[in-house]
């Protein structure tokens, strides 16, 4: 089967760029969960998540945004999520995080809102 | 009469998160057969899923020599799906309903994926029988013009 996940790190404007592909549910979450905290651990804590590969997403997906984005804000950084797709889009809303989260349509618009809102405030 | 219309449909997989990807595909199948709209083919897909990491995660805590059972039928009104297991069960009235931001600031998803489940289909009950059987069962209505 092909890998059904992947997550392709790169940066734009000294932020750190996490565009994922596949599906991110209760057997994937654990590589993105480690991404993240390797991210954070070295320092990288302006975080953009790019989903416009993405093709699913589950409760265990949400969870990885969930359990680090105090930690992260505290430090002064923050997750802003990008390219949702109208079916991953829906999981995002239904449970509010369209209020606790920046979702930006592309990059280019987070770049700016990082520079607008380095943190979102909740 | 109904019940000659009645489509039935049945998948069993060992107790393991790789197979929630087949799980899926089967209910998009399923979903779409019926002529549901993409979005509802996604809400079902999702809440099933929810179901099943449930069951392998927590019920089996990921014991893959057990197997989750998925049990579909389809009429002319709607998709009813049942999730059947014979591991631990719970008391779903026991699960925490607590805001997402409160479960954020307590660095938990606990309880996500049951919100999700009852958010995106019109019915959700539970049969629990701890260590014998315990079943989910779902159902989304079918809208069509």
């Amino acid at each position: 089967m092909a890998n059904p996940f992947s997550i392709h790190k790169s940066t734009e404007e000294g932020l750190s760029v996490l565009a994922l592909e596949g599906y991110l549910d209760a057997h994937t979450a654990p590589e993105f969960e480690k991404t993240v905290q390797a991210e954070f651990q070295a320092g990288r804590k302006q975080m953009v998540v790019e989903c416009s590969k993405l093709t699913y997403i589950s409760s265990a997906g949400l969870g990885v945004f969930m359990s680090f984005i105090e930690e992260i804000r505290e430090a002064g950084g923050d997750i802003k999520i990008c390219g949702l797709t109208p079916k991953v889009y829906q999981v995002f809303d239904i449970l509010g995080f369209s209020a606790l989260f920046d979702i930006l349509p592309d990059l280019p618009a987070t770049v700016r809102r990082f520079q607008e809102a380095p943190v979102k405030e909740t | 009469m109904a019940w000659e219309r009645t489509k039935r449909f049945a998948l069993h997989v060992p107790s393991s998160t790789e197979n929630l990807a087949m799980i899926r595909d089967f209910v998009k199948s399923i979903g779409t057969q019926s002529g549901m709209e993409d979005l509802d083919v996604a809400r079902l897909e999702l809440a099933v899923d929810e179901a099943c990491a449930n069951v392998i995660e927590h019920a089996y805590d990921d014991d893959t020599s057990k197997e989750v059972e998925i049990r579909a039928s389809v009429d002319e009104t709607s998709v009813q799906i049942e999730v059947v297991d014979t591991g631990k069960g719970f008391d779903p009235a026991a699960v925490e309903q607590l805001k997402v931001k409160d479960l954020m600031t307590a660095k938990r998803s606990g309880g996500l994926g049951m919100r999700l489940m009852k958010s995106f289909m019109d019915e959700v009950h539970y049969e629990v029988q701890p260590g014998v059987k315990n079943e989910l069962k779902m159902v989304k209505r079918l809208n069509k013009g």
